[in-house]
This record gives structure tokens, C-alpha cells and sequence, in this order.
């Protein structure tokens, strides 16, 4: 059975990067919105390696320059999660909500 | 017709995408995001990329999923869950990402590239001689990557270890010193300000406080 093709991969994973950002758009919980984010990274992650398995070029294997990117990706959103949460922790433990709507200190 | 298990894993990233952004428990929302995830690790095994998958379940499913469970049992949101969003919100949140899966598709339909099948044997020949090598003049065996491909299997482990430890060394060590950042960032912002806990302690404070002019009150005190 033929695997799927390079397309398709990226439409599915364009598809995911979309509803990640429409969640970033509608939700008004900041962690949730935090999660949207890291939902249209993990999208961003499927394209570099959906075109790194299509670029084998002379070598015969997948290109791993893509995946060593995906790699430091992954490792950097982790840190970026830890932080990201240790900020919102901060910010709740200040104002006693997450709901971005009441969050508007820098508004004005 | 590409193989049903492309499109079972596709369909369950996207029904856990749609999950996270409809359902008003933060709870639900997180995993929906597991489910998410899980296809995502499994699309990226069905690329051969068996390492990045499997770090997809231990890294995001695993350590990120646990941690925002954590932060969301911690906070107790469950009173925000009955807030309506407004209409225009959602028209913005529905339109703007149509918008880019248009843009997306004429550009899909000038990608057309199906993926090659990887012939292990050539590949293996093309490996750089740096990469040990059999020989019996000079005493060398065989590398862990040339016994594998030659057995007819990806040793997808030991080339993201080649690359990582060769060409990407020095952007290795940076990563080790940004992890040790954000384990020192995150230990700083959990301390506790000294002087015990924030001025505003009730919620309805808090919101009127943030609704009013005067900000800096409700800032914990330095």
C-alpha cells in the first residue's frame, strides 16, 4: 500500500496549525491559549520533518539537518513551557484569575 | 489511496486540535491535547522518524501535558468555565485561520512530491568515511549505522546521534545552558515575594482592582 504523499502531510498538519490559532483567538483562558500555542509548534514540528522524510536526496536517508531542528524545538518549548506556567502561577497568585479579559494592566 | 492509518492518526490530531479549542474544561481541553499529540507521534513514526516520535510522547505528552495538568488542578479555573465568548470573537477565531488554510491550498497544489522509498544499501555505500567502517588492513570494524543499514534497517538513533554530537555540538551545549536558565528563571518566579501573599486576595477584589486606575496596588509589593 502506497504511503501518503508530501501534501498531504502538510495540509493535515497546516489544518492542526489553524485550529491552533483559531483557539488562540477564541479561548480567554491563558493556559489554554498557552496550550493552543504549543499545539501549532507541534504543527510546525510535522511539516519540518513530513519535508525532511521527502528531501533524501544523494544520501539515500532522510534529511536529518530538519529533525535536529524539530529536536531543538522540542527541547526549547519544554524549557518555555517551565516558564510560561511559572509566569502564570506568578500572575494568578497576583490577580487571582487567568482569564485574559480581566488580565488588561497594560491596557491604556 | 494512501494507507487508512495515515488518515486514522490524521483525524485524531485534528479531532484532539477541535477539542482543545471547544471544550470549556481546562481539564478537557488538556487532553484533548494528549490525544493531539499521540497522532502527531504517530504521523511522525509513519515518516520514519521514529526518534522525534517517540520524544513527542515522552516530551509533550509525557512531561509538558503533566505539567499543565498540574498548573490546572493547582489554580482551581473550574468557576471561570461559565463565561460566554463573545460573538465577534469567535467569527475572528473561525475567519482568520480560513484565511490561511486558503492561502494554504493553492499553495499544496503546486507541491508534488511523493516520498521516495529509502534504499538502505545505497545509502549505506554514500556514508561518509568518517563514520567507521570495516577494514581489515587497519583492524576497524563495522559502525553501529553501517551494521544496521546493512541488516536493512534505519538506524534513525545512532544518525541523530552522529549529527548531534558532530555537526550540532556547540548548538547542544547552548540548549544545556537555556535549560539551566529556565530551571533557575522558573525557581525565581515561584519564590515567594517576601511578605507573605499578595494584597488582593479575593477574586471579586481582585477583578475590581484590575478594572480600576490604580494598578500597582494590586502587584505584589518588592
Amino acid at each position: 500500500m502506497p504511503t501518503a504523499s508530501l501534501t498531504e502531510y502538510l495540509f493535515f498538519s497546516g489544518l492542526l496549525f489553524a485550529i491552533g490559532l483559531s483557539g488562540v483567538i477564541i479561548r480567554r483562558n491563558i493556559i489554554v491559549i498557552f496550550m493552543c500555542l504549543e499545539l501549532m509548534l507541534a504543527a510546525a514540528s510535522l511539516t519540518l520533518v513530513a519535508f525532511t522524510r521527502a528531501n533524501t536526496g544523494d544520501t539515500n536517508l532522510p534529511d536529518y539537518d530538519g529533525q535536529m531542528l524539530v529536536f531543538f524545538i522540542i527541547t526549547v518549548a519544554a524549557a518555555e513551557v517551565a516558564v510560561g506556567l511559572a509566569i502564570i502561577v506568578a500572575l494568578y497568585r497576583a490577580r487571582k484569575t487567568t482569564s485574559t479579559d480581566d488580565l488588561t494592566a497594560l491596557k491604556n | 489511496m494512501p494507507s487508512p492509518l495515515f488518515y486514522i492518526f490524521a483525524i485524531l490530531m485534528l479531532a484532539g486540535g477541535v477539542c482543545v479549542v471547544s471544550l470549556k474544561n481546562p481539564v478537557s481541553s488538556a487532553m484533548g491535547m494528549i490525544l493531539s499529540f499521540v497522532g502527531i507521534a504517530a504521523l511522525l513514526i509513519g515518516l520514519n522518524a521514529y526518534f522525534v516520535g517517540t520524544l513527542q510522547v515522552l516530551v509533550y505528552a509525557g512531561a509538558i501535558m503533566v505539567l499543565f495538568i498540574f498548573i490546572i488542578m493547582l489554580l482551581d479555573l473550574k468557576k471561570e468555565e461559565n463565561k460566554t465568548t463573545k460573538y465577534s470573537t469567535i467569527a475572528a477565531g473561525v475567519f482568520v485561520p480560513l484565511l490561511f488554510v486558503l492561502i494554504m491550498v493553492p499553495v499544496l497544489n503546486s507541491v508534488d512530491k511523493d516520498f521516495t522509498k529509502l534504499d538502505l544499501k545505497a545509502a549505506e555505500a554514500s556514508l561518509p568515511d568518517t563514520i567507521s567502517k570495516y577494514d581489515e588492513e587497519a583492524g576497524t570494524k563495522d559502525s553501529k549505522i553501517r551494521t544496521s543499514l546493512k541488516a536493512g534497517t534505519l538506524p534513525d538513533v545512532n544518525l541523530i546521534g552522529q549529527s548531534l554530537f558532530t555537526e550540532y555540538n556547540f548548538p547542544l551545549q547552548v540548549v544545556g545552558v537555556l535549560l539551566l536558565v529556565s530551571t533557575v528563571g522558573c525557581v525565581a518566579l515561584s519564590k515567594k515575594l517576601h511578605g507573605g501573599s499578595a494584597p488582593a486576595t479575593d477574586t471579586r477584589m481582585a477583578k475590581t482592582l484590575a478594572k480600576s486606575e490604580d494598578i500597582p496596588k494590586v502587584l505584589p509589593r518588592d
